[in-house]
């Protein structure tokens, strides 16, 4: 076979070197070649057609910016509502008293606005949660990334993402007809409606969170590190104990953080299991009502729009709204800490 | 080999207790792992000796009733397949939308991220926020267009709830498709839209299905932003257009497992096993769309 | 294969038999057998893939680490089998240590760096002295002796790198492995390191993974030629790079492939 010298070869472009990642391969000029500029918008060169398609181009990038903006709508949405019917709420109740008073009677007489018992509420379930899903969801995740064998793992993964999967009232179902009853047989005292079991079913819920993040985070440690520390004479306890955990801490910390963010807005499983009692304790056997739990209370009953009643529900939306945002905001702070390092 | 140093590298005794910490440790972790799959098993059981012999045909024709043996869920599933379809059609179109402008057409700058952090935030508010959201703008605000309490206004809250991940899923499956396929696009002469049209999401298309359908699948259980929107706990009507009233699924169960008698919590788990089964179907075509569509670049 | 000996005196610090690693079916080292002389340098090189670093990592056994490895023959260290069935692999990497190519200190600070190796092995005795020690043996004590609690991440590549050689130190092996230990570093950084490495073969026997010809040439007594897994010339570092004896490591060492 002969090579043809008066062959050229393809890659000719007259606009200077192309930059082509196949490899040289380039493409054949013509009338219509264009340069790619990462992130700038650019137009063939010499149009062949008219203006119509730079304008229907034109269009549809508004278009698609409209559904970008959405996302931007609906967080303005979110804060405008609350704000607007909370300012409506806080004209009738001083904002000290809504933060600090510590009776919540809202749908009865005499009407006591003191929102502790919703927010103790709240947090003692996410503290039970967490007290099951920490432990269980690190010890998942250290096991997972350090210790299973790959088919153990590909059995073990898929089911913790089931856990996640499956809807909340399911959940709340299982707590009221199942954990409760188990539970009074051995805790005495143990109300139908408790934080206990509520605790627990949230728990177990949020636990595929941790399991996923944490392990994310520690298989983002790079295998350099985990060979250094074999070299040194480790056993795999040590490596995964004082080497990988402590360099994905953050990941870690992390996924803690919108656990409990998760947990604290968590609405159907407490309705079931935890009652709708506003009442201001610590004790996880007593039934109590969760911020989210109020705000579905109201919303099965009859409250005629306007009312204090009605406006209450904004003003409690409004303090979920900023503890699981500001919640979310630190998690991820500290998320992107831990890519930053391994990137 | 001399025998005094025959046994030099084998484990000292130091090393013999290590060991024994790191065993012991693994099998904590290894139980912490399983404590996780037998409470799904437990409660799967729970919930199939509790339903299951409730599972008749008259469970699927008939509306929900105070006589237990004569209650159904035919408004309830009506009303999710209503609402599933409803979302589908809006978040979709909505989200596929967002996430190309977001990676093909917006400039890599603050605007940009400010938008990308505001979804991440989105992500994460709990849903009754958006319940309450939906309250004020789609039931009494656009009260005209939804008709108040409607399955419309119900589908339309929970896109937005479920927007968020459908954009993420779509931003990471059109990240995946890769730039030499671009460029040569833009090599022939194409357009931005044309090279979009023609290449980046035929090529991100699967992705973006699996993250659907999982957002899909995250919707079809909720039930408190649903509640706030009005969608009633008793009715005995199928929906007939967006604007009618509705329940779904979630609703059903949660009204039938707060009555104290023990018939009707065997509603409940009957019709969480159907709730589950709807699931299970939505993500296992995620999973096999996912393996048959999976392109190795 | 013919054992080559290179004439030293005293017992070898370590030796092959037969040695051979396979990946699957894939033999990436054929049968060497080779004597590593006490208390000298010892470079491994030969052209990508020929199998030099899959040869260095079976003296500390950090090819267990790798899913479908498989070794047959020997590698003998104070009379005993590495591979031997009664052979603790911890126990090895105490005596024989690593130093990568790539420098990977741990997130955490210079000192509980050089201090990880002696804890986890519960070594007692005053852990600030073992840590100058350690990092004086590496050259690195001047530098760093006011900031002992900063973290490793924040000195400069070559500095990581003289502290990875104080935390393999630290364990006080007897053999110490280097993959590869100057290819992430610059000119002044890799010098340091080679004048670092003629200091510790004083008191450690040292082997040494390079493809930097110049390098072996400048810093090692004695020379292991690797083409395609095999071994096929070790002899004094003069002789090999001014006249080798066979055509294949001449053609290497003078650039002619590879």
């Amino acid at each position: 076979m002969t090579i043809d010298p008066t062959s050229r070869p393809v890659n000719v472009d007259p606009d200077g070197p192309s930059r082509d990642p196949d490899g040289g391969r380039g493409v054949a000029t013509a009338a219509g070649q264009a340069r790619v500029v990462a992130g700038a918008p650019h137009e063939p060169g010499p149009r062949l057609t008219g203006a119509g398609r730079a304008l229907k181009e034109r269009a549809i990038g508004a278009l698609l910016s409209l559904a970008g903006a959405v996302s931007i709508l609906t967080t303005v949405g979110i804060v405008v509502v609350l704000v607007w019917e909370s300012v409506g709420f806080f004209r009738h109740v001083p904002v000290r008293d809504f933060l600090t008073g510590t009776v919540w009677t809202p749908l009865f007489q005499p009407q006591h606005f003191g929102v502790l018992p919703l927010l103790v509420g709240s947090v003692l379930i996410a503290v039970i949660a967490s007290l099951i899903a920490v432990p269980l969801g690190l010890g998942a995740a250290i096991y997972l990334s350090e210790y299973s064998p790959r088919r153990v793992r590909a059995v073990l993964k898929p089911i913790l993402e089931i856990l996640a999967g499956i809807p909340t009232v399911v959940y709340g179902y299982f707590a009221l007809t199942f954990v409760t009853p188990v539970l009074r047989h051995v805790i005495p005292g143990l109300g139908i409606f408790n934080a206990l079991s509520a605790g627990i079913v949230v728990g177990i819920m949020i636990l595929p969170l941790i399991a996923s993040l944490s392990e994310d985070a520690m298989a983002a440690v790079p295998r350099e590190l985990r060979q250094g520390a074999y070299a040194l004479g480790s056993t795999r306890f040590e490596v995964a104990t004082r080497v990988v955990t402590p360099a994905a801490l953050s990941g870690i910390v992390a996924s803690f953080i919108l656990a409990v963010s998760r947990a604290i807005g968590e609405t159907m499983a407490v309705v079931l299991a935890a009652g709708m009692t506003p009442q201001l304790t610590f004790d996880p056997r007593e039934s109590v009502q969760t911020m989210t739990a109020y705000i579905v209370q109201v919303s099965l009953g009859d409250t005629p729009f306007g009312s204090i009643e009605y406006q209450s529900i904004f003003a409690v939306g409004l303090l979920l709204f900023m503890v699981t945002l500001v919640m979310n905001i630190f998690g991820r702070g500290f998320l992107n800490r831990y890519r930053e390092v391994y990137a | 080999m001399s025998d005094a140093s025959e046994r030099l590298l084998s484990t000292p005794p130091d090393l013999v207790r290590r060991r024994r910490w790191g065993r012991a440790f693994e099998l904590v972790c290894l139980g912490t792992t399983v404590v996780g799959v037998v409470f799904l098993a437990i409660m799967l059981v729970d919930i199939l000796i509790d339903g299951a012999g409730w599972l008749t045909g008259t469970f699927f024709t008939e509306s929900p009733s105070r006589i237990p043996s004569r209650a159904g869920i035919k408004p309830a599933l009506a009303g999710t397949l209503w609402l599933m379809g409803l979302v589908a059609l809006i978040a979709f179109p909505l989200g596929v939308a967002a996430a190309v402008y977001l990676e093909e057409y917006a400039a890599r700058n603050w605007i940009q991220s400010v938008i990308q952090t505001n979804i991440a935030n989105l992500a994460g508010v709990p849903s009754i926020v958006y319940g309450i959201l939906g309250l004020a703008v789609f039931v009494r605000w656009m009260f005209a267009l939804t008709g108040g309490r409607s399955v419309l206004s119900g589908a339309l809250t929970i896109s937005l709830l479920v927007l968020p991940v459908i954009i993420i899923a779509g931003q990471e499956a059109i990240r995946a498709v890769p730039g030499s396929i671009r460029e040569a696009s833009y090599g022939l002469g194409a357009t931005r839209w044309q090279t979009v049209r023609h290449h980046v999401l035929p090529n991100a298309l699967p992705g973006i299905m699996t993250g659907t359908i999982l957002a899909l699948s995250r919707a079809i259980g909720e039930t408190a932003p649903l509640i706030m929107m009005g969608a009633l706990t008793f009715i005995a009507f199928v929906p007939e257009g967006p604007r009618d009233a509705f329940t779904v699924l979630p609703i059903q169960i949660f009204n039938w497992a707060s009555r104290p008698q023990d018939e009707f919590r065997n509603l409940a788990a009957a019709a969480i096993i159907v709730l589950l089964v709807l699931l299970l179907s939505m993500n296992a075509v995620a999973i096999w769309m996912r393996n048959k569509y999976r392109k190795e670049w | 294969m013919p054992t080559i000996k290179v004439t030293a005196e005293g017992t070898p610090a370590l030796e092959t038999r037969d040695l051979s690693v396979l990946y699957g079916e894939t033999k990436a080292v054929k049968s060497i057998s080779m004597e590593i002389p006490r208390n000298k340098i010892v470079a491994l090189i030969g052209p990508s893939g020929c199998g030099k670093s899959t040869l260095i990592r079976c003296f500390n056994r950090m090819n267990d680490l790798v899913p479908n490895a498989r070794i047959e023959g020997q590698v003998i260290f104070r009379g005993e089998n590495l591979y031997a069935e009664h052979v603790d692999p911890v126990e090895v990497r105490r005596r024989i240590g690593m130093v990568f190519q790539k420098p990977n200190p741990f997130p955490k600070s210079i000192y509980d760096n050089v201090a990880f190796g002696p804890r986890i092995n519960g070594v007692n005795g005053d852990m600030d002295e073992i840590v100058e020690v350690s990092l004086q043996q590496a050259a690195l004590w001047e530098e760093v002796k006011d900031r002992l609690e900063v973290s490793a991440l924040e000195l400069s590549g070559g500095q990581q790198q003289r502290l990875c050689i104080a935390r393999a130190l630290a364990v006080t092996p007897e053999v110490l492995l280097m993959d590869e230990p100057a290819s992430a570093l610059d000119p002044i950084a890799t010098s340091k390191i080679e004048e670092l490495i003629q200091e510790l073969v004083k008191n450690y026997t040292i082997v040494i993974v390079t493809h930097n010809m110049q390098q072996a040439a400048r810093v090692s007594d004695y020379t292991a030629y690797l083409y395609l897994g095999e071994l096929m010339e070790y002899d004094v570092t003069d002789k090999i790079f001014t006249a080798p004896s066979e055509r294949s490591t001449e053609d290497y060492v003078t650039g002619r492939f590879g």
